[in-house]
């Protein structure tokens, strides 16, 4: 019970000290907050972002064949889809079509997909809640697109795609097969590529292994495989990112040691005077301990709720351009909100950890102070 | 090498705390051969003032290293995803040959840091400091283990490559692949439990008797709990895993930690760790207990050390026997 | 109640500004009787005061407190002992700016651990003590140099310490309040405190509640007087 007392009122007092020197403490506190800002920001941008591929990939079949000409991605001979399917542990084949069509009004791309479910009517299109907005499209709308020969066609908007995941789905345009073929110039002999599904999961390598035999100019990607790439891919750019801040971090670091060492002659009076009039030196340790608590635990909570808001509620503003970089299109996109433990614990070891190790010898250093400098006040 | 931002915390903060060590060994290193307590001269008042700060530090590395024993597990998890077939933690530690090593490196080093705490705590009572030559030379121990744990951890991260091909915890973990780790998950069940509940038992026997009596029954007590943690972690991968996934293959023994699972694995792992520290601690005092100036004192440490080692073992029994008694999962059945 | 056997203390031993503060000084204090040093200043009363008072550890010699041997122990028992068994008056009255005469009188019992509410009743019970009542709550720069005086000496007593050491505890005063203060010493000499002064203001040393005189001077003890 003393003990806890003890830590109390040793807890008190650092409060009130704090407060008392709240100009110099404040300044730390802003630093300190736009570090955590700054790295939450990343880590959570980057694991949202993933997050959202995965969502992506959910749907994803889980083998897609295409066929590589001259080391370039080819349409697929739809007749290589008969081929795949009478491999032993097949369960299904498909051709899809698909494409990417740039809008010059817009300056955007959409990803044009025939869909068979939802089945889409021929003269009719379902579009993305970004299309809609980027050509202000409703439903009922008539929408032209030009045709591969430079000639114009025009759809009737039947539906706009819900919003459940925005990142997916804001540039899509879902379209008839034979709209597609006439608006493409694609003759039905071809597919853009081929969606396979296996039997049994544990066969995908092999299969995907003896399609490469059959059809040597084919290149069969399994889902796996894209999930591992987004993930190395994300995983790196947080990283690299983090890389990049770290001199922050380590200007941070270098300020914390000068704050904590570069005691004002106030300071180091009220220490004198402490350990003269019987505290510890643990004492003020247990201190100055608390004093770096209380600044890491404002600063670590405000700066991970400001990052939390900027990510989920502001759209990233300050770190899109850096992050998302592979399209143009999305321009009111919401990322889902997430945070994990290890986000946290990531965070806690970039920030807290090296604030606390900086702290360490000059808070000692501060502590053992002589208790008899008092008397030479 | 892999970029991902945890990968990057864990070494920051291991790199950190070996320098902040290697500066306390430095003067760990003076203590050894210059203390002498009954001197007023500068240089005894200095190396006094030391000793606090190297209290402080063992203090955090302690903190550190169970931060970042989690973290690390949290870590192998997350980067699963990159690696063919790896389906957890375990997958990913077995990339290459230094992921399980620097777990046990991580644990043996909680373990020293805690004992060394422990120590610390009993001669800060005594007004001669009779142990500081002794837990300096301690001191001397832990900071080349915590060198090596920075380079093995070092080492696994730098030799991950994306991609390779490794052992999903199914197959690493499953009865009929080598290895350590199957080994253990291959120890037959049966015994496996006898000696589960055998040495939590005696340790709990021992324990009470040496609360109650104080004598040197502690050794006999410190070396069971020592025994009845690496018989528990045993146990974890054996069976207990299965209880709590309901799985018969899955013996992976930290997707306990996952929030599949209620975040129960801290519970226990807290449990175990604390158990084993606590208990450790009570044998390290044991040879102490003559030493005049502490013959008042390491009595009642060692009492309140050895009750928390029986609460939390008791804790971890009273949690995994309720989940073999009420689980839908029949392990006999398989 | 102390006694000190041939004590010095050395600073910046074996360097070039080697500098030896006490030289060699044998001492005993007795219990409840006031002590003043005298000399002047560079005399080492002050450092004699921070050994005596065990904020300092002698370089050499042996110290002991009503019978036990204190000179060896580390600091962090050191400083146990000085907090129940000494209470501090200093030169400059360090008072803590920016909190309340109060908080600062219960500074030296916050790592007793002692709960807050129990220490401030024993604090307001000391100021009233010393006519503070209705400045307990103000702020510690706000007091006049009599009161701030009163506020220290009211912190030096919340341990209830069996023996009070001031340091030049007039010097900041002016005739009326140093008379004052050796007034307030004379009080604590009747409550049974021993008292250890450390200066050279004639209105201290030869005041009626001084028990014993010493000169000191270059770090030793030049003449022993005692009055009754």
């Amino acid at each position: 019970m003393s003990r806890f007392n003890k830590q109390r009122n040793i807890l008190d007092f650092t409060l009130s000290s704090l407060l008392r020197r709240r100009t110099k403490n404040s300044a730390l506190v802003i630093v300190y907050t736009l570090i955590v800002f700054s790295l939450a920001s990343v880590l959570f941008f980057t694991q949202a972002i993933k997050k959202e591929a995965c969502i992506v990939l959910q749907n994803s079949p889980e083998i897609i064949v295409q066929r590589i000409v001259a080391g370039r991605h080819d349409l697929l001979p739809a007749d290589y889809i008969d081929t795949i399917r009478a491999i032993r542990g097949v369960q299904s084949a498909k051709g899809r079509l698909w494409g990417y069509y740039f809008e010059p009004a817009a300056g955007a791309n959409y990803t044009l997909m025939v869909s068979e479910e939802p089945g889409v009517e021929v003269g009719r299109i379902v579009i993305g809640q970004g299309v809609s907005r980027t050509i202000h499209a409703n439903r009922a709308d008539i929408v032209p697109f030009r045709r591969y020969d430079g000639s114009y066609t025009s759809f009737e908007v039947s539906d706009i795609l819900s919003s459940e995941s925005e990142l997916v789905s804001s540039d899509l345009v879902l379209i008839s097969e034979s709209d597609f073929r006439e608006m493409m110039g694609i003759r039905g002999e071809y597919v853009t590529d081929a969606a396979v599904y296996a039997k049994n999961k544990r066969e995908l390598f092999m299969i995907a292994d003896k399609i490469k035999r059959i059809l040597p100019d084919t290149r069969p990607i399994t889902k796996d495989e894209i999930l591992r790439t987004y993930e190395a891919i994300f995983d790196w750019r947080g990283g690299i990112l983090l890389v990049i801040l770290s001199g922050a971090v380590i200007a941070f670091v270098i300020l914390a040691w000068d704050k904590a060492s570069g005691l004002s002659s106030d300071e180091r009076r009220e220490i004198g005077i402490l350990k003269g009039i019987g505290w510890e030196t643990s004492d003020v340790i247990a201190m100055k301990f608390w004093e770096g608590a209380v600044i890491s635990l404002s600063s670590f909570s405000l700066g991970i709720i400001l990052a939390y808001i900027h990510v989920f509620f502001a759209s990233s503003a300050l770190f899109e351009p850096a992050l998302k970089g592979w399209s143009v299109l999305y321009p009111e996109f919401r990322l889902v909100p997430h945070m994990d433990p290890l986000q946290i614990a990531t965070l806690f070891f970039l920030t807290v950890v090296p604030y606390t190790v900086s702290t360490i010898v000059p808070s000692w250093r501060a502590a053992t102070i002589d208790p008899d400098t008092v008397m030479r006040l | 090498m892999i970029f991902h931002p945890a990968i990057m915390a864990l070494l920051v903060g291991s790199l950190l705390v070996t320098l902040m060590l290697l500066y306390s060994s430095y003067y760990g290193v003076q203590v050894i051969r210059k203390w002498d307590i009954k001197s007023g001269s500068e240089l005894q008042l200095c190396l006094e003032r030391r000793t606090y700060l190297v209290s402080i530090i063992m203090s955090y590395m302690l903190f550190f290293q169970l931060a970042s024993f989690y973290l690390f597990i949290f870590t192998a998890d997350a980067i699963h995803a990159t690696f063919v077939s790896a389906m957890c933690a375990a997958g990913s530690l077995n990339v290459n040959e230094y992921g399980y090593p620097a777990v046990i490196i991580k644990m043996v080093n909680f373990l020293f840091a805690g004992t060394w705490l422990i120590i610390n705590y009993a001669d800060n009572r005594a007004y001669d400091y009779p142990l500081i030559k002794k837990k300096y030379l301690l001191l001397l121990v832990i900071t080349p283990l915590m060198v090596a744990e920075f380079i093995v951890q070092g080492a696994y991260f730098i030799g991950l490559k994306a991609n390779v091909i490794t052992s999903c915890c199914g197959s690493l973990f499953s009865t009929d692949a080598e290895g350590i780790a199957s080994e253990i998950a291959a120890l037959p069940r049966l015994p496996m439990k006898i000696a589960f509940y055998l040495s939590t038992a005696l340790t709990l026997a021992s324990g009470m008797y040496f609360c109650l009596r104080s004598d040197w029954s502690g050794y006999v007590f410190s070396f069971l709990s020592i025994a009845t943690f690496v018989v528990s972690v045993a146990a974890m991968i054996s069976f207990i895993s299965l209880y709590f996934y309901e799985l018969p293959t899955h013996h992976c023994p930290f997707c306990i930690l996952q929030k599949d699972y209620g975040f129960i694995g801290y519970l226990l792992y807290i449990a175990l760790f604390g158990g084993a520290v606590s208990g450790l601690g009570t044998g390290a005092l044991m040879p102490f207990r003559k030493i005049q100036s502490l013959s008042q004192i390491v009595p009642s440490i060692q009492r309140r050390l050895a009750f928390t080692a029986l609460i939390l073992y008791f804790l971890f029994t009273v949690v995994v026997t309720y989940r073999m008694i009420f689980s839908d999962f029949i392990l006999e059945g398989y | 109640m102390i006694e000190l056997s041939d004590i010095r203390k050395v600073f910046n031993s074996g360097k070039p500004n080697e500098f030896v503060a006490i030289d060699g000084i044998t001492l005993s204090v007795e219990r409840d009787k006031v002590l003043v040093l005298k000399g002047p200043s560079g005399s080492g009363k002050t450092t004699l005061l921070s050994v005596i008072g065990c904020m300092a550890r002698p370089t050499s010699g042996r110290i002991t407190l009503s019978g036990k041997e204190i000179t060896s122990l580390p600091e962090r028992f050191l400083t146990e002992i000085r907090r129940k068994s000494f209470g501090f008056v200093f030169q400059q009255f360090n008072l803590i700016k920016g909190i309340t005469a109060m908080e600062n009188v219960i500074l030296p019992a916050y790592p007793t651990g002692e709960g807050f509410s129990v220490l401030k009743k024993r604090a307001l019970s000391l100021l009233e003590l010393f006519d503070l009542s209705e400045r307990a709550f103000s702020k510690v720069e706000w007091l006049s140099g009599g009161e701030a005086q009163r506020v220290s000496i009211a912190r030096a007593l919340v341990n209830d310490p069996s023996v009070i050491i001031a340091d030049e505890p007039t010097a900041h005063l002016d005739t009326k309040l140093s008379k004052d203060f050796m007034e307030i010493i004379g009080k604590l000499k009747v409550r049974r405190k021993t008292i250890i002064i450390a200066s050279h203001d004639p209105i201290v040393y030869e005041s009626a509640a001084v028990d014993r005189v010493l000169e000191m001077r270059d770090g030793r003890i030049l003449s022993r007087a005692t009055r009754q």
